[in-house]
């Protein structure tokens, strides 16, 4: 059993997670991510790392409630247990000396960003973070991340922080660098990651994305996190997450994800409501 | 002559009752219900109890058979589990899984004249009814050696060296990379042939016995293994064979189809087939072909039937002669309703516009020359091509051993096939103080022969450990 330290929303509908699991923070690395099970017998689902504590033995995570297992984890409280922690999975995001980062991250992204910014200004890279919202309330960890970064930038779609606009502001950022990006990182959903990837791609700037299909085990045992890279299929949990934007089929991604989209709102559906509502008539 | 030689053979083979294949086309419980002690001791008694038994030299591991069948004869259950046990930690799980037509009962004296006495019945008779007796003693273990074994895996080959190596008095921890222990036992074969209740029992009579066991740890990545080689005397990798292949034909990552690994461990491990009181969704498709003709095939096919589809089609290269499933299993399948397709290659699959598959393309195939196995060659049919429609397809042409483990240890000699490379007889890698043992060094086989490897392996483990 693993006890949950710290759970909290830090923004709407984005919490923050931090459990103790002493094994994991062993060997982690910026870019891996765990696999957990929230309750006994629930699913495995995978969660991208975005700190950790080795001396205290703690991961945390940040996750968007988006269904029934993020729901369960959402409702946990300090001093809780869920059952399963496993990891660190995949393999860490190259870390290099490359020059100029653009690192982007856009929801959950945001928080798995930030070992890697702090990985990329430790090696001595110029790091620019540029983070994506709908709305200047969805930013969170801007101190974290500031420290970490020689700039950190905003792209807000109502204008009511930084830039307004989504990922297509982009250009204007790189070109404000005088053009000279090495390397964009982007965290974040599959949307931000394949436009961000478009955007570059005919700027040639190398671009690594951290990938999110449907997993299961993570360790390459059922291929169903399988995506097609370049000409070959790599399996995301154990050749990824990252993987070059410029390659990936997108298209393909995006209907592998949604494989499961009508059984997944089944049990949203049996949430009990009806309990309530059969209650309050009474 | 005496008066045995003249009193006429028994050869009938007492049958194992069954759930009806209209019942149990509907439900996951198991098929085969097991021999009532009436039916097993008639069986019993047909053994002619031979003074060199074939049997047991067919057997990977040895069971004294013609020792343990006497005692259900002689209705000591008891003795008769005991004299089974020595040689075999899981006689539960191989008197239903392990394919004793092969071995076993291909040796029985009473096999050629078609009638071999039913030891893997009776291995099971026996198994289930130690588990009706209550909790098994703990048998007591000798003064702790102080010495520490590390156990990669938690399928039969690690769980048989952990049952060797502590009743030897060391100290033994498994890691194992699910959340449950059991490996393919867990999250392949299915329920409605092997109860999960059954390896949950072993696991923990394993932890009675003072074997630690650690879940969610996956060897290579949340420690490397030359990272446990610091803490510990020794370490045995039994990661298994669990990296599935794909055909490498169009249209493979298309919604719908599978590996064989997904789908049984969407159906076992994680429970899908109780969706939605369980979390993890499987799909109820209406039209599923399962590509391959091994055991793992009909179960994925059988699984398919269960989950109410209403045609599934097994599409296999060669013929049925060659079919690589145990008979039983194949009989059952096609009980169940199961079609088979023999002589057919797919050759592509086709999509529909959200991504999802709805037709495969298939080739015709005819035998030619014997390959490199002896079997003869499948070789497609020219202009052969035709289209079945199908709204999903599940992959279960093979496996091989996972490269986590290697890719991440240096020094680990490895073989053609990913396999870790271990010698024969005492199960040594060519890394100093690890050891490696079934599916993993033999490539995908069987979980005797797994646990055949393992005992090998703890043999030398304990001997190394306390000569050092
Ligand atoms: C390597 C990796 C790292 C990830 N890191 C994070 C993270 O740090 N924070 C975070 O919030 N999410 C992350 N995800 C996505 C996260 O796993 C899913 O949001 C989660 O599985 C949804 O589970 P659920 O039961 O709550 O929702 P479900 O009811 O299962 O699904 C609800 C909706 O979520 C989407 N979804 C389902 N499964 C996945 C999946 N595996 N990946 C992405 N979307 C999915 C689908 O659109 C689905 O309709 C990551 C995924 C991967 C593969
Ligand atoms: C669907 C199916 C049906 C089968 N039917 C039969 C049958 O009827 N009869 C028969 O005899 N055989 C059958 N087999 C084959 C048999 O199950 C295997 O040969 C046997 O289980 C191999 O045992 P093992 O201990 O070597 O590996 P496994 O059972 O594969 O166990 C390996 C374990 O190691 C774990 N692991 C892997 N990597 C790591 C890591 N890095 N760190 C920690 N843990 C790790 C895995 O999660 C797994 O639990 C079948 C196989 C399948 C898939
Ligand atoms: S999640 Fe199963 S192989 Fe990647």
């Amino acid at each position: 059993m693993f006890k949950v330290i710290q759970s909290e929303m830090i923004v709407p509908n984005m919490h923050l997670l931090t459990v103790e699991a002493p094994d994991v923070v062993q060997e982690i690395m910026p870019g891996q991510f765990v696999i957990l099970i929230a309750e006994e017998d629930g699913e495995r689902i995978p969660l991208s790392i975005s700190d950790w504590d080795s001396e205290n033995g703690t991961v945390s995570v940040v996750f968007m409630n988006v269904g029934v297992t993020t729901n369960k984890l959402a409702a946990l409280q300090a001093g809780q247990t869920i059952p399963a922690v496993v990891g660190p999975l995949g393999l860490e995001t190259e870390i290099d000396k490359f020059g100029t980062v653009i690192c982007l991250g856009g929801c959950y992204g945001i928080g798995s960003l930030y070992p890697i910014a702090r990985a990329l200004k430790k090696e001595g890279n110029r790091v620019i973070t540029v983070l994506e919202a709908r709305s200047s309330y969805l930013f969170y960890w801007e101190d974290k991340l500031k420290e970490v970064s020689d700039q950190l930038l905003f792209i807000s779609r109502d204008g009511t922080k930084g830039l307004r606009g989504h990922v297509g502001k982009l250009p204007d950022i790189i070109n404000k660098t005088g053009g000279a990006v090495d390397r964009v990182i982007i965290n974040g959903c599959t949307y931000l990651s394949k436009r961000g990837s478009e955007i570059t791609k005919p700027l040639g700037i190398k671009t690594i994305v951290s990938l999110a299909p449907i997993m299961i085990d993570g360790t390459g045992m059922c291929g169903v996190c399988r995506v097609s890279v370049g000409e070959t299929t790599r399996f995301a949990c154990v050749h990824g997450p990252d993987f070059d934007g410029h390659e990936i089929d997108w298209n393909e991604l995006l209907q592998r994800r949604k494989m499961y989209s009508s059984e997944e709102v089944i049990p949203m559906r049996q949430s009990k409501c009806e309990d309530h509502a059969h209650h309050i008539s009474d | 002559m005496p008066e045995k030689e003249k009193k006429k053979l028994d050869l009938k083979i007492r049958e194992m009752p069954k759930q009806h294949e209209d019942i149990r086309r509907q439900n996951f419980d198991e098929v085969a219900l097991g021999y009532p002690a009436n039916i097993a001791i008639e069986e019993a008694i047909r053994c002619l109890q031979c003074k060199k038994p074939k049997c047991v030299a067919n057997c990977p591991v040895e069971i004294d058979i013609p020792g343990f069948i006497k005692c259900i004869a002689e209705k000591d259950f008891a003795l008769g589990t005991k004299i089974l046990k020595q040689k075999n930690l899981l006689p539960a799980v191989c008197g239903r899984v392990c394919p004793q037509e092969e071995q076993c009962e291909k040796g029985c004296i009473l096999h050629k004249k078609g009638g071999a006495v039913a030891i893997g019945r009776l291995e099971r008779f026996l198994a289930d009814w130690e588990a009706t007796q209550g909790e098994p003693p703990v048998p007591s273990i000798p003064p702790a050696t102080g010495k520490t074994v590390a156990i990669v895996g938690g399928g039969p080959a690690g769980l048989t060296v952990a049952g060797d190596l502590i009743n030897l008095g060391h100290d033994v921890t498994i890691f194992e990379a699910l959340h449950e222990m059991g490996g393919v036992l867990i999250y392949g074969i299915p329920e409605f042939r092997l109860p999960k209740a059954i390896v949950k029992r072993e696991v923990n009579y394993l932890k009675k016995l003072g074997v630690k066991i650690v879940t969610n740890y996956v060897v290579g990545k949340t420690k490397k293994l030359d990272n446990l080689l610091k803490e510990f005397d020794v370490v045995f990798v039994g990661s298994g064979a669990g990296l599935p292949w794909f055909m490498e034909i169009p249209g493979e990552n298309l919604n719908g189809v599978y590996s064989a690994n997904e789908y049984l461990t969407r159906m076992n491990l994680m429970k899908g087939f109780q969706f939605p009181e369980y979390d993890t969704p499987i799909k109820n498709h209406k039209r599923v072909a399962v590509i391959g003709g091994g055991n793992v095939a009909m179960d994925c096919a059988r699984t398919a039937i269960r989950l109410g589809a209403d045609e599934v089609q097994i599409i296999y290269r060669r013929s049925r002669d060659e079919l690589p499933a145990r008979l039983e299993e194949v009989e059952n399948a096609e009980e169940e309703g199961v079609v088979f397709h023999f002589l057919t290659l797919p050759v592509r699959y086709i999509g529909d516009e959200n991504g999802w598959i709805k037709e495969i393309e298939c080739l015709k195939m005819e035998l030619g020359e014997p390959d490199a196995s002896g079997r003869r060659r499948p070789v497609p049919i020219e202009g052969s091509e035709y289209i079945i429609p199908m709204d999903a397809a599940i992959c279960a042409i093979g496996n091989n051993p996972n490269p986590l483990i290697p890719d991440t240890t240096p020094g680990l000699e490895m073989g053609k096939w990913g396999n870790i490379k271990a010698d024969e007889e005492t199960g040594k890698t060519s890394k100093d103080r690890v050891w490696a043992g079934g599916d993993v060094v033999s490539g995908a086989a069987t979980v005797i022969l797994a646990m055949g490897a393992g005992r090998i392996a703890a043999r030398s483990m304990h001997e190394y450990l306390t000569s050092s």
